[in-house]
């Protein structure tokens, strides 16, 4: 089912973890649908003043795939131009990856919205231009979460309530 | 390895591959021929209907041999279904933790202008007895509910849904795949019964519905009228002879395997439930005696497989990621957990070949799966704040 190279992250993941005082996070994902990833981001500057992606460091909830993905992404992102982590896509993951099956095809969707949704959270922070296109994706991603939060409302009040007592 | 995944499958023990042997190469005879090479096939098919019916303490003209559980479960409700249309009845009840290929048809039945309740079960799996007494109407033409449960090992109240069945005179189905040869399986009461023969060291490919003579039902498979009509196809009369080898198997050594593996999956609970966040699904006690079934908050259930699977350990898991659908189990939500619960769990399912070692082995290493993978989760470092 899985790659030995998705295998590989899996045993092996690269850059678990938080990072203390990041430039930004992204949190995407809902745990009604199983898979839940806080990406964590550091922005620099290089050498030529350009703003890179210093360090990224992720924590996930979900299955073989989400946690290889995260994995990837990290390791993708890590000393990319904010302009060039933002074009980032999926395809690469999986390119990365040797493959997903069909169905796991969404956590490198996942993986790659956690980037950017960590650096629209930087942009936002430090009152940068957001571009258009961020800016749509962050309304979809909001839109597309409350969706899900509302279709299954009973799960999660549930969920809260056995959160409260554990 | 350690397989603890007997629920899903089992593996062939010796003395069914022999009983099966000779009916593959020397008398691979079909049962409807006439000459002796046909006959011999047809006597050892026959033998093996008397023998599956005497366990099951009914007629041998009860017993159907199909190809699996799936279909014998198929055969029970939509054979049913077609006839009872015929009396004006179109109403059925199943329980909503029942195996996919009853539930799965159910829907289907529904789909075409047939009624089902689903009943409710409480957080330990059992159906709510009053719930069924008020479900059953003037329409209903079947209750299935299963004797006990695959996922959680939950074993029904099996006696008193035949006796409300019997009161109110609506015929009553039981799937017994995962019961038969784990629990002693009584069929007073009891109008259809489905067995699986993989589940209880047979081969892969074999069933039977055992149906009360009285019980009328429509075929699914029509041709040669094999089976007293009710399942056309040449009898698959190795995995036959196996299936009723391995039936006679499982119930002579019940008593002593039913309490060397109910000793071992206490254990297994034992110290499974010592993992923080941690809970048993199912009944602590009414459940199946090769049955544990646990949640652990904040990990995700794919991922406890594969880390298992590094360890050697084959188990299985009731998560959303490793359903086709991405769908928790409805077993486990039908128990009212939490998303988080339903989405962490793991089960293990032992067997004849397991050992104490064995188990001793997985409770040293499960604890350290768990915690590897809650190292990776955001939950597990925010949770309660």
């Amino acid at each position: 089912m899985y790659t030995e190279e998705v295998m590989k992250h899996f045993k092996k993941p690269k850059n678990m973890g938080k990072i203390k005082n990041p430039s930004g996070v992204g949190k995407v994902g809902n745990i009604v649908c199983g898979d839940v990833m806080w990406l964590y981001i550091k922005v620099g500057k290089r050498k030529d003043g350009k703003e890179i992606i210093k360090d990224v460091k992720w924590q996930t909830f979900g299955c073989v795939a989400a946690l290889a993905t995260s994995s990837v992404v990290s390791e993708l992102a890590k000393g990319l131009t904010i302009d060039k982590a933002l074009k980032l896509s999926n395809e690469e993951i999986v390119k990365k990856l040797g493959g997903l099956p069909p169905i796991k095809i969404h956590c490198s969707l996942l993986a790659v919205d956690a980037l950017h949704e960590a650096i629209y959270d930087y942009l936002k922070r430090n009152n940068k231009k957001i571009p258009e296109e961020l800016e749509k994706k962050h309304e979809k991603l909001k839109k597309g979460l409350a969706e899900i939060e509302e279709r299954y409302k009973d799960f999660l009040k549930l969920e809260k309530k056995l959160t409260k007592q554990a | 390895m350690i397989y603890l995944d007997n629920a899903a499958t089992t593996r062939v023990r010796e003395e069914v591959i022999e009983a099966m042997l000779p009916f593959l190469d020397k008398k691979y005879g079909n049962a409807s021929s006439l000459y002796d090479l046909g006959q011999e096939a047809r006597a050892a098919l026959e033998q093996a209907r008397e023998k599956a019916a005497k366990m099951l303490k009914v007629e041998p003209n009860e017993i159907i041999f199909c190809s699996c559980a799936t279909e014998a479960n198929n055969l029970a409700l939509k054979g049913l279904a077609f006839e009872a249309k015929k009396q004006g009845k179109n109403h059925l009840i199943v329980s909503k933790i029942e195996h996919h290929c009853v539930l799965h048809t159910a829907e289907w039945l529904e789909e075409n202008g047939f009624k089902v309740t689903y009943l409710n079960v409480d957080e330990y799996g059992f159906v709510d007895l009053a719930e069924l007494e008020k479900a059953i109407d003037e329409k209903t033409f079947l209750v299935s509910v299963m004797y006990a449960n695959n996922e959680i090992g939950t074993i029904e109240p099996v006696k008193e849904i035949a006796k409300i069945c019997e009161e109110k005179g609506v015929p009553f189905h039981t799937d017994a795949v995962q019961a038969f040869g784990k629990i002693p399986v009584k069929t007073k009461g009891i109008s259809m019964l489905s067995l699986s023969a993989h589940k209880i060291y047979g081969p892969k490919g074999v069933g039977l519905l055992m149906k009360r003579e009285g019980i009328k039902i429509q075929p699914l498979l029509h041709g040669g009228g094999h089976e007293f009509g009710l399942r056309s196809g040449t009898e698959n009369v190795a995995g036959i002879v196996g299936f009723v080898k391995a039936m006679e198997l499982a119930l002579k050594e019940m008593p002593r395997e039913s309490k060397r593996q109910a000793k071992m999956r206490d254990k297994l609970i034992k110290h499974a439930l010592q993992i923080p966040e941690s809970r048993l699904n199912g009944h602590p006690k009414k459940r199946l005696p090769n049955n544990a079934n646990f949640s652990f908050r904040w990990v995700e259930g794919e991922s406890i497989v594969m880390k298992l699977n590094e360890y050697g350990i084959a188990a299985s898991t009731g998560s959303a990621c490793s359903s086709p659908k991405l769908e928790p189990s409805h077993v486990l939500l039908a128990l009212g957990l939490a998303p988080s619960e339903a989405h962490g769990s793991l089960r293990l399912t032992l067997g004849r070949y397991n050992k104490m070692s064995e188990i001793n082995y997985v409770i040293k290493i499960l604890p350290k799966a768990i915690a590897e993978l809650r190292e990776a989760s955001p939950f597990w470092h925010t949770r309660g704040g």
